[in-house]
């Protein structure tokens, strides 16, 4: 009598459970719901880097002077590595999407092989986000930051920004990334270089004139490459926000990269040929692509606005 | 059934991938090249920030409904997801960065 009732109550009742009222397994509606919470903090996080940029649009550095390195490339190429890392992430995407495709037609093998390729390309996005922090935390210029909170990069005469290595040992010398300046050898190119001077952050690009400069420089001090309390690129919320925000994307990535690999070893084993559907496969998948989802965003907030 | 209109074959996933590569690739030339005329203010922003941001939600756009076969799934499982997400970020986005636009024109007057 008792599972009699049970399959009535399914008819007349959508929500009395084993239905799909949403025509969607249990645990792939969780996984949506869990996305859309994870969006929300996410946007979270973003709107309050939006609020913090509005709030000090001047002292706010320009993402393009910031992110200009590529990997055996000298100059400044900005936008580049981003891009690449982008193209990388999108590219694990559509691995992901041929591996759950596979996983419909029930061929384990080629599951296996796709899973295998979106790995490598998560474990090669977060090796490109090692190598990108690496220089943003060594830093390029170096900057000083006066009495009043505000930095200032150093420029030549016709405002191009020249690092502290370069007015103090000049250009042809060696670039060693990693010697630390003090305020009086600063102090000491200004006084042999009448022609430089000094290069606000924002993207207006305000220059301070030699004389102001000279004046400035005499209550400021040197700031070298990024931590949580200041960096030379502008504001240090600026930092602070840069490790937060691409640190807990990383961070989602890394976890992505675990759950493909827990699921690719039951691939190889044979988990889901004996379960008979590939829908793990499914549930990683809309995690991944949430993940390449945020860094859409992270790319244009962080690096074009 | 759920997958009902489902494609077929793995031509449409290469279709996304080149449309998702070649908006990436138009924000980074426009990034890099930054043409004049885009750079003036338009409603509080850039119009080049406005067009980073149109480019971005398209990107979005399909990465969800195809990517992650939202598309597909029944109307109400599509409106439970995108509902919640349409209304609650743009409503958060429009009220915190309404006020820290005032809190920057305060802070730079005093």
């Amino acid at each position: 009598m008792a599972s009699q009732s049970t399959v009535e109550n399914t008819e007349k009742a959508i929500w009395g459970g084993g239905n799909e009222p949403l025509g969607a397994s249990y645990g792939k509606l969780m996984m949506w719901f869990f996305l859309v919470s994870d969006a929300l903090t996410f946007s979270a996080f973003l709107v309050g880097y939006g609020a913090y940029r509005f709030k000090f649009g001047d002292l706010w550095p320009d993402p393009d002077a910031v992110f200009t390195h590529f990997p055996g490339l000298h100059g400044e190429y900005p936008l580049l590595y981003v891009a690449l890392m982008t193209f990388i992430l999108i590219m694990s995407s559509v691995t992901m999407v041929m591996a759950v495709n596979e996983g419909h037609k029930m061929n384990q093998k080629g599951v296996t092989y796709w899973l295998l390729a979106t790995i490598v390309g998560g474990a090669i996005f977060l090796g490109s986000q090692a190598w990108e922090w690496y220089h943003f935390i060594v830093g390029e210029h170096g900057a000083v930051r006066f009495e009043d909170g505000r930095m200032a990069k150093v420029a030549d005469a016709d405002g191009h920004v020249l690092s502290l290595h370069d007015i103090i040992h000049g250009k042809e010398a060696t670039h060693d990334h990693h010697e630390k300046f003090n305020i009086e050898q600063v102090r000491d190119a200004f006084g042999a270089d009448k022609s430089l001077q000094l290069l606000l952050p924002g993207k207006e690009r305000e220059l301070i004139s030699y004389k102001e400069s000279v004046s400035l420089l005499q209550n400021s001090y040197v700031v070298q490459g990024a931590n949580m309390k200041e960096n030379e690129y502008g504001h240090p919320l600026f930092a602070n926000f840069f490790f937060f925000i691409t640190g807990f994307h990383g961070f989602h990535v890394f976890t992505g990269v675990l759950l493909n690999f827990i699921i690719f070893l039951n691939v190889t084993k044979g988990t889901y040929e004996r379960r008979g559907h590939y829908e793990m496969v499914e549930k990683v998948g809309l995690y991944w692509h949430f993940v390449d989802l945020v860094w859409v965003f992270v790319f244009t907030f962080f690096y074009l606005v | 059934m759920a997958d009902h209109a489902q494609p077929e074959g793995t031509r449409w996933i290469w279709n996304i991938f080149w449309l998702l590569l070649i908006v990436t690739a138009v924000e980074v030339g426009l990034g890099i090249v930054k043409p004049p005329i885009l750079m003036t203010k338009f409603a509080g922003t850039l119009i080049l920030n406005h067009i980073f941001i149109i480019l971005t939600l398209v990107k979005a756009y399909y990465i969800v409904m195809y990517f992650m076969h939202l598309k597909y799934e029944r109307k109400s499982l599509i409106w439970s997801i995108a509902l919640p997400a349409l209304i609650l970020i743009p409503y958060l986005t429009f009220i915190v960065l309404v006020e820290a636009g005032y809190m920057g024109a305060v802070t730079l007057t005093s």
